[in-house]
């Protein structure tokens, strides 16, 4: 009976905070649009035989015949990995250059990456549209010491999205990858050596495939979020971003076609469905691994 | 049909394989290696013995690379190591760690340093399945690391390095994390393969009963300096300072004064008003200097009466038993105090003990029993 209960507690939970939502926004993406509060049609207010008589895929049929809502996801998922690449990039050095630092100096280093955390994500998005405005501190700087005589256009564009989806994940892509060196023997690197390895070839043949894992979870703590990102390309994008966040948003909140935006979801979940359950394998197989 | 006898160090037309001469090593403040000058012949069974932090790691891991020496050259085959990377030496090392490469699978290990040296795939398969004979692991060449025993794990570790026929391999120590009995069973093993590749092996070892298993010469180290080196039986019989005899077995130490008696033989004063020891010895003592006499516990006797035509024989009182099966050990405690450790073999299964606490009994040895030491 115990038993039951701590099963039950976690299971609840779910049912209450993703099932039922879930299964709500299914539901309006298969309703129609109307002009009353809530938005949609049927309601069960209907009863039950023509509410379910009145649900249809219509919304999803539209997604197809829309090319926008299309080259959105493609977009995003486009965006999304070459973001991903591009935190590893950025990331792997730092996590690497913090494994091999002195042991008294990694706590700080590590209450550094954290850091940004305690202020609101939004604060530093913001942040970011006074460094990279025209007038921003990024282009007086690269004015001022004479690179360019013409400030650069960065706010408002791809870039500045890709600069933002970098900056606000790379902890994420840090701390596994972190974790994964921090746990290599150094000595495997000396036998790589003593075996006839260069430092390279030691760090691809070695420390590389014993990060893996700490990459792949990396990658996708830092793809699952930013595949669905809104607040950076709607705050740092321009109108060229085209991000599936921001169209769900906009039909939600513009257009007020909470069907459409519905059938925009739910397909954006089963997009993600498939690296969510990807990084849970990796995570078990990793956990598997340690033990 | 003669035989000779393996022992390159007493030819002075050998070249030794590895020289340090004057080597220094120092991190910090801290000198790790102490004006070391030492020579290793080809084929030999090298022990690096001593308490840790003596050095003896700091010594292994210059000749592998990962260090280098403060002052003073190393030199391998007749040419000075120093610039030389890790990954262009002859040399290869078996870690105490074993360091396997826990992404890859035995026979991968195995291959791994083979194949940075392009080595062909027939030539590289052929030679793995050498390595994999001869260490007996045929049948987990599969399975990685996590999936094979601690024992089995020493062996990869071991195939990993042999198998790239390094000029020198260096163990650290390589059977520190094996259990009592399969210690001892890979120490032949060890020995076997040493003779059947005709490598050169330099092991480091804090076990002195492994070094003395093992090696064709020891060297004691303390502080960054050797204190001797020699062949076991020289370590063990004729220890040339206070530290290498008390650091290697038991011994009992009696410090006193020497006065010559004529033919190589001293006498030595040890208390007020006992009578001398008398004790035999190459090194020469000139009257009154300081002196320590070691004798091994086995080497001395333990009886009721005194025991006709003993050089030397004492009275005292048992004060200690520990018995360990095969043997026992007795402490003795003389008039002044001193005590004297004495070793009998236990040949025969006893219902009852011939000595017991507090019994006066005599301890005896001869004048050849010990050795005469001046520091």
């Amino acid at each position: 009976m115990q038993r039951f209960a701590l099963i039950a507690i976690p299971y609840a939970w779910l049912l209450a905070l993703f099932l039922i939502p879930f299964v709500i926004v299914f539901k309006i993406s298969l309703s129609d649009i109307a002009l009353s509060i809530p938005p949609y049609t049927p309601t069960l207010d209907d009863g039950i035989g023509p509410f379910f008589a009145a649900l249809d895929f219509e919304n999803f049929a539209f997604l197809t015949s829309d090319d926008l809502y299309w080259r959105a996801y493609a977009s995003s998922l486009r965006i999304a990995a070459l973001s991903t690449i591009m935190t590893l990039i950025v990331g792997y050095p730092i996590a690497y250059a913090m494994a091999r630092a002195p042991e008294e100096w990694r706590p700080t280093l590590m209450m550094l990456v954290i850091l940004p955390f305690w202020t609101s994500f939004l604060i530093r998005v913001y942040a970011w549209m006074g460094i990279l405005s025209q007038e921003g501190f990024l282009n007086q700087f690269l004015l001022g010491i004479g690179i360019v005589d013409q400030p650069l256009t960065i706010l408002n564009t791809t870039t500045a999205v890709y600069i933002g989806i970098v900056y606000t994940y790379l902890p994420f892509m840090i701390l596994p990858i972190f974790a994964a060196l921090d746990r290599l023997d150094g000595s495997l690197i000396e036998a790589a050596e003593d075996l006839g390895c260069s430092r390279l070839q030691a760090f691809w043949l070695v420390t590389i495939p014993l990060s893996k894992n700490g990459i792949i979870a990396g990658s996708f703590l830092v793809f699952i979020p930013a595949l669905g990102e809104f607040v950076i390309p709607s705050l740092l994008g321009g109108s060229e971003t085209l991000m599936i966040g921001k169209v769900l948003w906009e039909e939600f909140f513009n257009n007020r076609d909470w069907p459409v935006a519905s059938a925009v979801a739910v397909i954006l979940l089963l997009i993600l469905i498939i690296p969510i359950i990807l990084f849970q394998r990796n995570q078990q197989r990793q956990a598997e691994d340690s033990a | 049909m003669t035989q000779t006898v393996f022992a390159p160090w007493d030819d002075p037309n050998e070249k030794p394989l590895i020289r340090f001469q004057n080597v220094t090593k120092r991190f910090g403040a801290f000198t790790a290696i102490d004006d070391l000058t030492l020579d290793i012949f080809e084929r030999e069974f090298f022990a690096l013995l001593g308490p840790s932090g003596c050095g003896k790691t700091t010594m292994m891991r210059m000749l592998a690379g990962f260090e280098t020496p403060s002052a003073g050259t190393i030199e391998l085959a007749g040419q000075d190591i120093a610039a030389v990377p890790p990954n262009k030496r002859a040399v290869n090392m078996m870690f105490q760690s074993y360091a396997l490469f826990p992404h890859l699978s035995v026979y991968d290990n195995i291959a791994f340093g083979l194949r940075r040296d392009n080595m062909p795939k027939a030539d590289l398969d052929a030679r793995v399945a050498e390595m994999l004979k001869l260490t007996r692991l045929e049948k987990f060449a599969r399975r990685k690391p996590h999936q094979i025993s601690g024992g089995q794990r020493q062996r990869v570790a071991l195939a990993r390095s042999l198998a790239k026929a390094p000029k020198l391999l260096l163990l650290d120590e390589p059977l520190g994390a094996l259990d009592a009995k399969l210690r001892q069973a890979t120490q032949f093993e060890l020995m076997d393969i040493q003779e059947k590749t005709g490598t050169t092996f330099v092991i480091v070892t804090h076990d002195q009963e492994e070094a003395m298993t093992v090696a064709s010469r020891v060297a004691v180290m303390d502080e960054g300096r050797v204190m001797q080196v020699a062949t076991p039986e020289r370590i063990y019989e004729a220890p040339d300072s206070v530290y290498v005899a008390d650091f290697i077995g038991d011994v009992n130490i009696v410090s006193g004064t020497a006065r010559p008696a004529g033919d190589g033989m001293f006498h030595v004063s040890w208390a007020d008003g006992a009578a001398p020891f008398a004790a035999a010895s190459e090194r020469v003592f000139s009257d009154g200097q300081a002196c320590h006499l070691a004798i091994r516990p086995e080497k001395i006797a333990i009886s009721e009466e005194r025991p006709p035509g003993a050089d030397n024989a004492v009275t005292g009182k048992v004060l200690d038993i520990a018995y360990l099966g095969n043997l026992s050990t007795y402490h003795v405690e003389l008039p002044g105090g001193q005590i004297i450790k004495a070793q009998t073999a236990n040949t025969r299964r006893i219902s009852r003990r011939s000595f017991t606490w507090e019994d006066p009994v005599w301890v005896s040895w001869t004048a050849t029993a010990g050795v005469l030491l001046d520091q």
